[in-house]
């Protein structure tokens, strides 16, 4: 694995894009773990939450191929506890519009059981639309 | 007195039982929810990038119908009250995006409306030692096992209701109902939230886990202020072909547990509108 | 004589005092507590040479206890100072010991007899002392003190002392004194706020801090040096060592970084193997920071010889399950949330200035940083000197920093005391 880094990566239109439209500094992160350790659905994560920010940090856009930023739930647990402050559910939402504003769509309905879609609250459902779809 | 009261989609409709006990509790208390007039969905999620000024339209247009209605509005859904209490915070630090959403929506808000959940009514305006005055089954020997979620809490800076790793204000309530409240250390833990609709069997795992969690710690009943974390936590432990394991605990809005201690009508608590029951015997224990 | 004022008698004021009082100058040492010896002799051993701690510095203990050119204030504070350098008017209050300390054989019959247990601070805690007690056995001055704040009044302590040592009509005295140069040297304490509560110190029994692990691996400590539970008694057979617990935390702790917790959590790991030969440590780390001399090999040390499994990723919660410790941290080198269920847990956490710091600099018109260590004219050319002529600094109370570079610092702010008591001498000869 081996990737590239100048200039026009890391301070290049993804970063200066991702920046722009969280509002957070990507260099703030240290990269200590810290939110990852937190995480309550790490575990179906492709790569950990704090590799999410790293990759955006070296400018690597193929950071949206992984699952990590759909299995978010945006439980906000990371920012609470990140000692340097760094809105990390910002910056999934981020990259979640980044994906969706290019026509990629997540939510497939059709595929979960009827009962479920039946049963479940409708702000599920809103929620989803809203995060999942644009 | 009455409040303005914001009930959302959900608890028009799938939680009845959550609007229901509410309004019937507050009521009860002094203070009648007075539905707003006209509103709409809030849009379920608040929106985190900074360039979604569509997304704050639908919590805007409640907060001026709130406005037209008193100077304060209040929520029992946890995610509503995340909405609309972000929203306003974010109207009132920017006034540009105030004044963008008004002439989107040629409504004048003025971004002056305080935005509170109803347990910060009851533990600011009422008092606990004045709710325990008022009830008239004390819930005496049920462990209550308060389960907060994220959105009631999170985050601290914008929501301020209460310490977003050791919270208090639903132990306070469960005592306040005579009942002895669990401390359990998933209680701040999310339930999954919409990865219900995209992938459940994450939800599953983690409502399993704060249910685990707080039966390992002697809990009767675990009680909540949101309608997702309600169905995350209660819709796994429902009757499947498979059949149950027997160790379920019932999820209970705060609410309906109010309504019992403070002696309402039996249909104002809506006990058997969920997938795991709690059957109280007179006396108010559990059973 | 010619005379300076060292405030704070552990080794950093203990050495800045030797050093003015060989060379001829008389020395005022002022010590809040009822003994000298400050935080090392609440060590088991130092770093990075594994040295007894109380066996490197009970004898320069003894030593300044006995030095005729120190007069010692124990139970004493400096409450007020005007002047200029070469010319400072102190004022200071000695509290009563409510026992003399001319008459005292140090025997131990009133602590035996006396009905009031409270936790003891020496022991961060972890056992109880009496009203009247002495916080360690090779305490200098050798002597019982009698806190009055915790005392029934019950007057058993007085009955039985067979040297008639006890007296409970004591007063506070003041002391007015010239001294031509000041030496600050306060050190410092643990941290105990947010960032580590949210580890569970403070809540839960099995978890504690450096301090209070060094009194568990202390063979003169409540546990006589043996590593088990607080909450049972049990040796823990999986201990996990949480670094920087309230450091590097803009937001809910301290943002510095404290220098030596990457050192004694090392330490911690290698002495927990030498009682617990089966049992495990790990460490969660940022960085390891080593870059004293003989440190990396330390650290590498406690990886290579004593196992210690060094994790890198930072803690997010820890919660009690089944009578064991649950961590949740990372390891961002495998890229994986990290769960262990601890038998023990230590918190590394943030070292703060010792408390009335901010008041000490106050009384003396030296600058304080928002956290309340001192700060030097300039970090860099002058850092033992305060911006106040005449005031010089040592130690801890300027900012985390290790044995070696205290006692170092303690002779170079002596030195510079030195100077001052130099010119004085010259000019009264010559005057």
């Amino acid at each position: 694995m081996r990737t590239r880094i100048s200039l026009d990566k890391v301070r290049g239109p993804f970063v200066t894009r991702v920046e722009e439209i969280s509002g957070e500094d990507l260099l703030a992160c240290n990269q200590c773990g810290k939110c990852s350790a937190g995480c309550p659905v790490v575990e179906a994560m492709d790569i950990l939450p704090s590799q999410v920010i790293r990759m955006a940090q070296l400018g690597m856009e193929q950071v949206l191929e992984s699952n990590t930023v759909w299995i978010c739930a945006s439980c906000l647990t990371c920012v609470t506890r990140c000692p340097k402050g760094v809105d990390l559910p910002r910056l999934m939402e981020t990259l979640r519009q980044l994906a969706l504003r290019e026509g990629v769509a997540k939510l497939e309905l059709d595929a979960l059981p009827p009962e479920l879609v039946q049963a479940v609250p409708q702000l599920a459902i809103v929620g989803g639309f809203r995060k999942y779809i644009k | 007195m009455s409040i303005p009261y914001y009930p959302g989609c959900t608890l028009s409709t799938k939680a009845k039982n959550y609007d229901r006990s509410g309004r019937a509790v507050a009521e009860s208390l002094g203070m009648e929810l007075e539905e707003l007039p006209e509103w709409q969905c809030c849009g379920a999620t608040f929106p985190l990038v900074l360039d979604d000024s569509l997304a704050l339209v639908a919590p805007t247009r409640i907060l001026y119908q709130a406005q037209q209605a008193g100077e304060r509005v209040t929520a029992l859904c946890a995610i509503c009250f995340h909405v609309l209490r972000r929203s306003q915070a974010l109207l009132k630090r920017d006034p540009e995006m105030l004044e963008r959403i008004n002439w989107f929506t040629e409504q004048e808000y003025g971004g002056e409306v305080r935005v509170a959940h109803f347990l910060e009514i009851l533990r600011d305006d009422l008092g606990w030692e004045a709710l325990a005055e008022k009830i008239v089954r004390p819930l005496t020997g049920l462990r209550v096992a308060p389960y907060y979620g994220c959105l009631l809490l999170r985050p601290y800076e914008e929501i301020s209701l209460d310490d977003p790793e050791n919270p208090a204000i639903l132990h306070d309530l469960a005592r306040a109902l005579g009942a002895e409240p669990v401390d359990f250390p998933y209680n701040v833990e999310c339930c999954g939230s919409y990865l219900t609709v995209k992938e459940p069997q994450v939800s599953e795992t983690l409502s399993q886990d704060i249910v685990a969690s707080a039966r390992e710690h002697g809990a009767d009943v675990i009680i909540t202020a949101c309608p997702l974390c309600q169905f995350n936590l209660d819709y796994p432990q429902r009757e499947t072909e498979a059949g149950r394991a027997g160790n379920e605990i019932p999820i209970l809005y705060f609410t309906q547990l109010m309504a019992v201690a403070l002696g309402l009508p039996e249909e104002t608590w809506g006990l058997e509108d969920h997938y795991v029951r709690l059957d109280l015997n007179l006396e108010g224990e559990a059973s | 004589m010619e005379r300076a004022l060292v405030i704070g008698a552990g080794i950093s004021g203990m050495q800045a005092a030797l050093d003015i009082a060989n060379s001829g100058y008389e020395v005022l040492l002022v010590e809040k507590g009822p003994t000298i010896g400050g935080r090392m002799a609440q060590l088991s051993e130092t770093f990075p040479t594994l040295d007894c701690s109380s066996c490197i510095l009970t004898p320069r203990m003894v030593e300044v206890g006995q030095h005729s050119n120190i007069r010692l204030l124990t139970l004493s504070e400096v409450t007020a100072v005007e002047g200029e350098a070469g010319n400072f008017g102190v004022q200071i209050l000695r509290h009563p010991r409510y026992v003399d300390e001319e008459k005292c054989v140090a025997c131990g019959a009133c602590a035996k007899i006396c009905p009031v247990q409270v936790p003891s601070e020496f022991e961060r805690g972890l056992s109880q002392r009496s009203a009247i007690y002495m916080p360690f056995p090779q305490a200098v001055p050798a002597v019982y003190h009698l806190d009055r704040d915790v005392c029934q009044d019950c007057g058993k302590c007085a009955e039985k002392c067979p040297a008639q040592a006890i007296d409970y009509d004591m007063q506070p005295q003041t002391l007015e004194v010239d001294v031509r140069a000041i030496i600050v040297a306060t050190g410092y304490d643990l941290y105990d706020g947010e960032a580590v509560r949210a580890y569970g110190y403070g809540s839960y029994p099995d978890v504690l801090n450096g301090l209070e692990f060094e009194r568990l691996l202390s063979a003169s400590g409540p546990t006589g040096g043996e590593v088990l539970r607080p909450s049972d008694g049990k040796v823990p057979k999986e201990i996990v060592f949480i670094q920087c617990a309230g450091s590097r935390n803009p937001e809910h702790g301290m943002p510095y970084c404290s220098k030596i917790c990457c050192m004694y959590t090392a330490k911690h790991a290698i002495l927990y193997k030498h009682r617990v030969h089966d049992g495990q440590a790990y460490s969660f780390y940022m960085d390891v920071r080593a870059g004293g001399k003989g440190y990396e090999e330390f650290v590498t040390r406690a990886m290579e010889e004593d196992r210690t499994l060094y994790i890198r990723g930072r803690v997010s919660k820890v919660f009690p399950q089944n009578g064991k410790l649950v961590v949740w941290g990372a390891d961002t080198l495998t890229g994986q949330k990290i769960e262990i269920a601890a038998d023990m847990v230590i918190v590394a956490t943030a070292i703060v200035p010792s408390e009335g710091a901010r008041q000490v600099a106050e009384m003396l018109g030296i600058e304080v940083d928002e956290f309340g260590f001192y700060v030097p004219s300039n970090e860099e050319m002058t850092p033992v000197e305060s911006g106040v002529p005449g005031i010089f600094l040592s130690g801890v109370g300027l900012g985390p920093r290790d044995i070696p570079e205290t006692v170092a610092q303690a002779s170079g702010a002596a030195a510079k005391a030195l100077a001052l008591l130099e010119a004085a001498k010259e000019r009264t000869a010559h005057g």
